[in-house]
């Protein structure tokens, strides 16, 4: 302060805040602290100059026990203390201050320095700062300037604002422009009749009265803003949460619908969607009649609630007929009480692990360090299934009579597989955890080294080695999904999108590379060839995002990967191809290729011994659903980790060997736990597979709050900027719910895997045996054709895991949003409660997009299926 | 019979109990400045030790699974070497999963593995007590249906509620309260201390409520 080299001074005092907290306001320690700030003022007010003005103001108040961030009395008030040397009360200070609002710091503070009022300020200048020590009039006069000043300021805010957002009411805006415009125009009237520094007499009363129109001009402006701004709609809110709360509730009893009958599930879901509509029309009919202005929230709310009202209805109809049904078959009823109970307990863990997730997001240190929360939910789930499968004895084997003696049981072999699948899960989790972005809640948090582009590295040799484990990573990948597709003979065909497998997967990484390349040299390395690295900055994204879309329309325009090898004679005897019932001929057609040869020896033996019955072969019909999904996520995993930075593509992978490793481990699971339900796909892999989700969207180094948003990712292939916003949008929120695209579009495989992985399992317990016996063994292989064996329960299935997906999406969001609507006074929420609500929000919506993106390309390959037989029952 | 186990198993319990709680008070008359959450490193390896050795000394004098045959010396010292490779392979395994549940890596390795100690002598010591270097029988008894005696019963109830317990330990971490307890691994190992005294309570009190279903098999 002695030094004089500065024109303001801020100083933060912790410790009374930090007291208060611990102790509360009446505690021994709170009035010693008190005391010690007393002290330290008066020691500083010993140092002040003659123009100095001293501005001691708590930022909030404190309850009894020393809290704050309510809305209480006690917590919103807070002690301004005003000191200098120059007198700035006319007569004394006032017995029984003011109160003033805080924001009036803002422009006072400003004016006093000498710099404008920010822009966007609507609080009132303290007029006693600006008196000075002269006389009356002058003061005036000085009050005046300033409070014309500020209410300019106030009024240019408030014409703009109400320019962008309509919430201000028009006739009370009207009202304060007429107000602004009456003061202004008599302040520059008073000014003309002055002229000089003379002031006559008969003016002083209208400087006066001036003066009190500014300021009512300033409150009047400011309640309207707080009026508008601190508004809640709880009545909305209540509603909102009801919605999606019985949305929730319709997915849950849809789903558990689905299983027990099909035929009903139309009529309960077709319905009311016509409902909503209904429902909507009457609304907006009665708003015809009663001419008031439409809400498109309003009446699109009223449609969904209408429409779950009709879905409510007909189960409920459905339900008591069934329950009559069942009330005359007293003992089936009491069995299926016993089994529902036990179906109950086994949901308790995976919905116990959901409860939990939804119940972290109601504290704000839970929300700050869910990047943590989630993978220990995820591991802890994981755990609890091996758990729960060694519990209910499934892992070993059955106890013999001799085992019963010793009373020792043994493993099966099978359970190595499951733990070292479990192992690699943990640390596939363990090590996404070194892919995270930071908040600024937790300040000894460093952010990832991984975060950063390439071109920030200094180091020469650690950018290259990074760049070349980055693109060899990328080769890696396309291999194994190659070398996958051909396991399961998904990569024989000449097919345009085979080949683009083949070809394309290879020229998008050399595209990468290149990008990466070019864009993480650095900029003045390359001298002449700067333009080039212009355009290629351009070109190589924009060829990645054109063979990728390229891809993808190759995908749904032929997404059949199957190689069919027609061994009949044109006009031989026509062998029925498939009519669902296996006879010993039609299974050939679902023969998988690595028994193709032997299959094909025995065939040729079989022709040559006379039997001049020929059949179709087809390869990697067995996958077709499972290849399709798989195509579709390596072309938009590299369409994502284009927009990432480029070391995050060990994110990407570690993504995808998780979700890998988590398929197998409930694939497993299943089998061990010899699941009757072929078609149902357990709870607890759902919820895994979108715990895993959240955990990618943290790991892949995103945080929900805004200043973590990668908005590069809008100018990767777009170097110069965009003209319209729709495609950087796309292009950022691509970024940033990339685990969420994935995973969602990804979950169909939660149903097929089971079904692909059927014939590697039998088939290593089977090693070698006569082809006899052999071709015995592939009528069993019918792998994903055993979903076209029941299309009901094949469509029925795909309905309940993208409800049960969207239930388990639903609440993750109706916590979330209840967090926010509960605590909406609370310290945290715009920090944490509602960035989080927005983002988790946005990303439910880009979730259940891509689920039914998902879903609906698992039914377009069905219906290119279903083509292809007809074509060859034609041919 | 019965009656009369259930009996014994409950002053065990109690007993173990009670040598937790003098883990955590008898110290701060010997050791100058000892509390469990000061000094939390010595309250591990005190109470490792004293709830190891009371276990010891309780399975010696009790002798819940008396096996009929008197075995030579040199088979027991295997016997003992054999516990001793199982219970240092817990305490690995356990820190191993630790770390990959998110705790640190490289710092706090100390607190870590003492933490994967103290979890060891609540589960492993346990079954190695009762059932030996025998992991067959360590499988048969955690499963359904598994346990053959009160005390195998009462071995799996509080194995289970002292890893509960620790899991539930990690809960508190995130939170922003600033309370000593919160800090890396206090409060998981408070959690396991609670969950396993919950356990060592719970247990003779489960089983005498269930004691009609529970139909042990005989060996």
């Amino acid at each position: 302060v002695d030094s004089g080299e500065w024109d303001v001074l801020i100083a933060h005092f912790l410790g009374v805040d930090h007291c208060g907290h611990k102790h509360g306001p009446d505690h021994p320690e709170m009035a010693k602290k008190l005391t010690q700030m007393n002290e330290m003022l008066r020691s500083l007010v010993d140092h002040l100059g003659n123009d100095t003005l001293l501005l001691v103001a708590g930022d909030h108040g404190m309850t009894e026990t020393g809290d704050h961030g309510g809305d209480s009395e006690k917590e919103v008030n807070a002690a301004l203390f005003v000191y200098s040397r120059t007198p700035l009360f006319g007569g004394g200070p006032p017995e029984e201050p003011e109160t003033i609002p805080q924001v009036n710091l803002v422009p006072t503070v400003a004016l006093l320095l000498g710099v404008p009022i920010p822009y966007s300020n609507i609080g009132e200048v303290m007029a006693e700062l600006f008196a000075g020590d002269s006389d009356a009039v002058s003061a005036a006069l000085q009050q005046l300037s300033v409070y014309h000043i500020n209410a300019k300021q106030v009024d240019r805010f408030l014409q703009s604002y109400s320019l962008v957002a309509q919430d201000l009411p028009a006739e009370q805006l009207q009202h304060l422009q007429e107000l602004f415009s009456s003061a202004v125009e008599e302040h520059t009237q008073l000014l003309t009749q002055m002229q000089g520094t003379t002031v006559p007499p008969e003016l002083k009363p209208r400087l006066g009265s001036l003066i009190g129109r500014f300021q009512r001009y300033l409150r009047e402006a400011r309640a309207v803003c707080t009026q508008s701004w601190a508004r809640f709609h709880p009545l909305r809110m209540v509603g909102g949460c009801i919605l999606i709360a019985s949305s929730c509730l319709l997915c849950y009893v849809a789903s558990e619908l689905a299983v027990s009958s099909q035929s009903l599930c139309r009529s309960c879901l077709l319905y009311p969607l016509f409902w909503g509509p209904v429902g909507a029309g009457l609304l907006w009919l009665i708003h015809v009649f009663t001419q008031e202005g439409l809400d498109l929230l309003l009446v699109s709310s009223w449609a969904a609630a209408a429409s779950q009202l009709g879905f409510f209805w007909h189960w409920w109809g459905q339900h008591l007929k069934r329950a009559h049904l069942t009330g005359s078959q007293p003992p089936l009823a009491s069995g299926g009480l016993r089994q529902r109970l036990r179906a109950w307990l086994g949901l308790a863990f995976p919905m116990g692990i959901l409860f939990f997730r939804c119940g972290a997001m109601f504290s704000d240190s839970f929300v700050v360090a869910e990047a943590r929360v989630a993978p220990f939910l995820l591991a802890s789930l994981v755990m609890l299934l091996v758990g729960k499968l060694h519990w209910d004895g499934h892992l070993t084997v059955p106890e013999g009579p001799k085992q019963q003696l010793l009373g020792v049981s043994s493993y099966r072999r099978e359970i190595w597989y499951l733990l070292c699948l479990v192992a690699m899960l943990l640390v596939c989790v363990r090590l996404s955890s070194f892919f995270h972005q930071c908040r600024e809640e937790i300040p000894q948090c460093r952010p990832s080294v991984f975060l950063s582009p390439l071109a920030s590295l200094r180091n020469t040799r650690a950018k290259n080695l990074f760049y070349l484990l980055c693109v060899a990573l990328l080769a890696g990948l396309v291999y194994a999904v190659q070398s996958w597709l051909r396991h399961y003979g998904n990569l024989n065909s000449s097919d345009p999108l085979v080949l683009f497998v083949r070809w394309g997967f290879p020229l998008v990484v050399l595209c990468i590379a290149c990008y990466w390349a070019v864009a993480s040299s650095a900029d003045d390395s390359l001298g002449k060839l700067q333009e080039l690295v212009q355009v290629a900055v351009v070109v190589f994204p924009r060829a990645v995002y054109g063979l990728a879309s390229m891809g993808l329309l190759l995908l749904l325009c032929n997404p059949m990967t199957v190689f069919a090898k027609d061994t009949r004679e044109s006009a031989g005897s026509i062998v029925t191809p498939y009519l669902g019932v296996p006879g010993s001929e039609v299974d050939f057609l679902h023969v998988i290729p690595q028994i193709y040869k032997r299959m094909q020896e025995s065939q040729k033996s079989r022709l040559e011994r006379g039997s001049c019955r020929a059949t179709v072969a087809a390869y990697g019909l067995g996958s077709v659903y499972s290849a399709a999904l798989v195509i579709a996520l390596t072309l938009l995993g590299f369409l994502l980790m284009l927009l990432h930075s480029e070391r995050l593509s060990f994110a990407f992978l570690l993504l995808f060997v998780e979700a890998f490793v988590l398929l197998h481990i409930h694939t497993c699971a299943k089998g061990l736990a010899g699941d009757a339900e072929l078609f149902s796909v357990p709870w607890c892999a759902v919820i895994s597979w979108l715990l895993a989700a959240s955990q990618f969207f943290y790991s892949t180094g995103h945080q929900p709050i805004f200043p973590a948003i990668h908005w590069n990712a809008a100018f990767v292939g777009f170097h110069l900027g965009h003209s319209m916003n729709l495609l950087p949008a796309v292009l950022v929120g691509a970024n940033t719910f990339a685990s969420h695209i994935l995973f969602a579009v990804g979950c169909p495989l939660l149903l097929l895997w089971p079904f692909v992985c059927e014939m590697s399992n039998s088939q290593r317990k089977k090693p070698k045996k006569e082809s006899r016996e052999e071709l015995q063994e592939v009528e069993e292989h019918m792998m994903e054709m055993r979903l076209r064996e029941s299309p009901e329960e094949f469509s029925t299935a795909l309905l309940q895991l993208g409800l049960k997906y969207l239930f388990v999406l639903g609440a993750q969001l109706l916590a979330c949003v209840c967090a926010a609507m509960i605590l909406r006074r609370h310290l945290m929420v715009w920090k944490v409660f509602a960035p989080k609500f927005l983002f988790e929000s946005l990303g439910f919506v880009v979730s259940s997009i891509c689920l039914l993106l998902g879903i609906s390309l698992v039914m377009r390959v069905d219906c290119a299926v279903s083509t292809w037989f007809s074509q060859l029952r034609l041919r | 019979m019965r009656e009369a186990e259930i009996r014994r198993l409950l002053a065990a319990n109690l007993l173990c109990a009670l040598s937790i709680v003098l883990a955590a008070v008898a110290p701060a008359f010997f050791l100058d400045g000892f509390s469990v959450l000061g000094t939390h490193l010595t309250w591990l390896c005190v109470c490792s030790v004293c709830v190891a050795t009371f276990n010891i000394i309780l399975h010696l004098v009790l002798k819940p699974n008396q096996s009929p045959k008197r075995r030579a010396f040199a088979h027991k010292i295997s016997r003992f070497l054999k516990c001793c490779i199982y219970f240092f392979m817990s305490c690995i395994l356990f820190h191993a999963i630790i770390v990959l549940y998110g705790a640190p890596l490289i710092e706090l390795v100390t607190e870590t593995f003492l933490f994967a100690v103290l979890l060891s002598t609540f589960t492993t010591l346990q079954c190695l007590c009762l059932l030996g270097p025998n992991i067959q029988a360590w499988i048969r008894v955690f499963s359904k249906n598994g346990a053959m005696s009160i005390w195998e019963s009462s071995l799996q109830i509080t194995s289970m509620c002292s890893i509960l317990g620790a899991w539930f330990g990690a809960f508190p971490i995130p939170l922003d309260w600033d309370r000593p307890w919160q800090v890396w691994p206090i409060s998981c190992s408070l959690g396991a201390t609670f969950g396993y005294m919950a356990g060592l309570i719970i247990a003779p009190l489960w089983i005498h409520w269930n004691r009609k279903q529970l139909t042990y098999k005989s060996r």
